[in-house]
């Protein structure tokens, strides 16, 4: 029999929680799996749905953005600008928002299983995460289509992919801890995906921002993740911002490291209050 | 000592208990106008701070106190007590699913907790995904639940149906299917909730056999349950909590016996009549005073329904830890619109003083030919400290039915029809 003795005590946090993590390393996949299975039940197009909706986004905000307002496209189709930069922002926007909501709809779990509270809003943000791989595919038809070769860049992608997922996973942390304790948070979300859809340069290139705000538009953490995939994607000549860049990424981790701390802080009262 | 497997010491979980407040979780909005409004408040009279005032809508309350004991590997222990006793909460936090207040647990070994059936299962996914979630979930790896597949099917009796959404099961196949997968689980300490209880007489007993498996293992068990022959049937020691505490930790059958002795009488004479609302006696459990237990007996029919006309004595079971000056019980009697009937005290209104109460005492109040006809009635319990201030008050304490009776063999039931109240009276007749 291991002897493993745990010890349960007044205000002690965890000192086996990542050990544990590691242990229900399957729950993330399974619960993603739930949610992926879930979703697409007695829909008659099934996961086609996640390849639609991207789409259609597409098709408005080339011709919003690229027809009608006549924005400058750096030299690339307009559908390859939006889609580039609409794969890592509706990964954002599906993790944070499927993320907030995670714990209070796995109230019933919380309430009567042990496991790490971590594991709940960290596979709803690999649910997305599939969602993206999707959408990916989208990508490469465009690309193909408009016989579209990307550069050597490509490499960066995975850590591009990396910084995306640590900022959807930091913000959703943050609200999906706050969410339990004040339900205000649930109406704050949907609030803050359409707001950050159009402050961040989704619909149009970032290097229409005047050069004096750049710094300061890159407060917004994923101004620096988007232009890090059009920078990636489309190897355009268009010179990279780096110091705002930097500002994104450090943002990033700031808002990872700190959703981590308050998470791990308040999750010992989630099944109390939830 | 040295096969201990579990040692709790001392341990204690405390709720805030908000009242007025609606929903379970705090709005913002709240906690902001809060913060302002103490703020203002130190603006205004910066001295005066710390004023409990704000906060007075939130009560402490136990719901485990103190509570210490230590089981051995391979024990069976069976945990009793009646509803809002702490056995669940004990579990939760020996299950890690909430922090205890005060105290330590230590473990040896792998625990998995079965505290409701089902949990975890989705509606929307197949029996056989259903399987593969909920073992996940109970902390089983895949590897596990794929060599235990079959036989949970086969435990479960759901072969047919494995491809169907559970949506579509009948609550049979549902509970069968969900105690399926948790009796495939193989740790060290079992945790296990009341969860036996469903299901038909056929599937319990195969629950029964597959428990009685576990412990043959060599494996710990903790069961909380009602079933007091299942109890006494399938574990050694026993633990009878009663109001967070432990009240007595022996073998299951003394534990059984205690609890019968303490309880079930009180049960049975909830169902003679008269049922105690539990939340309205919690506000009789404040500071310094503890209202255990409120008994109504029928004296006239001893054992039987309280009806018109009866004599019955209530008794209040008390436990104080303050002095109190001059204090008076206090009951009022309202129907079902609410409306007070009568009222009793032992001052102002009897002028029956109380000296002093005790650490554990009892007030025995006697009614002769209960007034009342045919009717459900409530009782509100108060208590008053020297004379002005009510200490706490607990409304509609005592839900009682009484019934119908015909007293003077008329061949009628006086009920609410023929007015509100019965006063013993009797009729003669005679020539001038």
């Amino acid at each position: 029999m291991p002897n493993r003795e745990l010890i349960i005590e007044a205000g002690r946090t965890e000192r086996l929680y990542w050990k544990d993590l590691w242990n229900y390393r399957e729950l993330f996949y399974f619960l993603a799996w739930r949610d992926i299975l879930v979703r697409y039940k007695q829909t008659v197009i099934g996961i086609l749905w996640a390849l639609l909706r991207p789409l259609l986004i597409m098709l408005v905000f080339t011709i919003v953005f690229g027809k009608l307002a006549k924005l400058p496209s750096e030299g690339v189709p307009y559908p390859i600008l939006v889609f580039g930069a609409m794969l890592p922002w509706q990964f954002f926007a599906n993790a944070f928002s499927e993320s907030s909501n995670s714990l209070i709809g796995n109230a019933n779990l919380i309430s009567k299983v042990y496991f790490p509270r971590l594991v709940i809003p960290t596979s709803s943000v690999i649910v997305s995460f599939v969602d993206f791989l999707i959408s990916g595919i989208i990508l490469i038809s465009l690309m193909l289509w408009y016989n579209f070769w990307p550069s050597w860049r490509l490499i960066a992608l995975p850590a591009l992919i990396v910084v995306a997922f640590a900022a959807a996973m930091g913000a959703g942390l943050w609200i999906a801890a706050l969410n339990v304790k004040y339900r205000d948070f649930r109406y704050i979300v949907p609030f803050v995906v359409q707001f950050g859809l159009y402050i961040s340069p989704v619909g149009f290139s970032s290097s229409v921002v005047p050069e004096q705000y750049r710094l300061l538009y890159s407060i917004n953490p994923m101004v620096g993740v988007i232009d890090g995939f059009r920078w990636a994607i489309l190897g355009t000549d268009v010179p990279f911002y780096l110091p705002g860049f930097l500002l994104s990424i450090g943002l990033v981790a700031l808002l990872l490291m700190g959703g981590l701390w308050f998470f791990r802080k308040t999750e010992r009262t989630f099944a109390d209050i939830i | 000592m040295s096969n201990t497997i579990i040692q709790v010491e001392n341990l204690g979980k405390k709720y805030l208990i908000k009242h007025q407040q609606q929903g379970n979780y705090t709005a913002l909005r709240d906690v902001i106008t809060d913060k302002v409004k103490s703020f203002g408040k130190k603006i205004i009279s910066p001295w005066k701070h710390k004023q409990s005032s704000t906060y007075s809508t939130t009560e402490e309350f136990w719901a485990l106190k103190d509570i210490s004991f230590k089981v051995k590997q391979g024990e069976v222990i069976g945990i009793i007590g009646r509803n809002g006793a702490g056995k669940s909460t004990l579990l939760k936090i020996l299950s890690r699913i909430t922090e205890p207040t005060t105290g330590s647990i230590r473990i040896k070994g792998r625990v998995a907790s079965l505290l409701e059936v089902g949990t975890g299962f989705h509606p929307e996914l197949t029996g056989r995904e259903n399987i593969f979630l909920n073992g996940a979930i109970l902390g089983m790896s895949k590897k596990e639940i794929k060599n235990n597949f079959d036989e949970i099917v086969a435990f479960a009796e759901i072969e047919k149906f494995l491809d169907t959404p559970v949506k579509r099961y009948s609550s049979g196949m549902y509970v069968r299917l969900a105690f399926a997968v948790a009796a495939h689980l193989e740790p060290e300490i079992l945790l296990v909730d009341e969860v036996l209880a469903v299901g038909d007489a056929a599937f319990q007993k195969k629950c029964l056999g597959k428990m009685r498996n576990v412990a043959k293992e060599g494996r710990t068990v903790l069961f909380v349950s009602h079933n007091m022959a299942i109890i006494k049937n399938l574990c050694q020691s026993g633990i009878y909590i009663q109001l967070g505490k432990i009240a007595y930790h022996g073998s299951a059958k003394q534990a059984v016996d205690y609890y019968i002795k303490e309880n079930l009488v009180k049960e049975y004479s909830n169902r003679i009549g008269y049922s105690i609302d539990k939340k309205a006696l919690m506000k009789c459990r404040t500071k310094g005073l503890e209202i255990n237990n409120v008994e109504i007996l029928n004296l006239s029919n001893p054992g039987l329904p309280v009806a018109s006309s009866d004599n019955i004595k209530i008794k209040i079971y008390y436990s104080a830890s303050l002095m109190f000056i001059s204090p008076a019980f206090i009951l009022m009697l309202k129907d079902q619109n609410g409306v007070e009937i009568f009222r009793l005290s032992n001052m102002p209104i009897s002028g029956y003083i109380i000296n002093n109460l005790f650490k554990d005492g009892c007030v025995d109040l006697e009614i002769k030919s209960l007034p009342l006809v045919k009717g459900i009635y409530y009782i509100d319990l108060g208590f008053v400290r020297e004379s002005v201030e009510w200490y706490f008050r607990a409304e509609d304490l005592i839900k009682l039915d009484v019934k119908g009776k015909d007293i003077y063999h008329s061949g009628l039931e006086l009920d609410r029809s023929r007015g509100m109240i019965w006063i013993e009276h009797s009729w003669e007749h005679g020539k001038i």
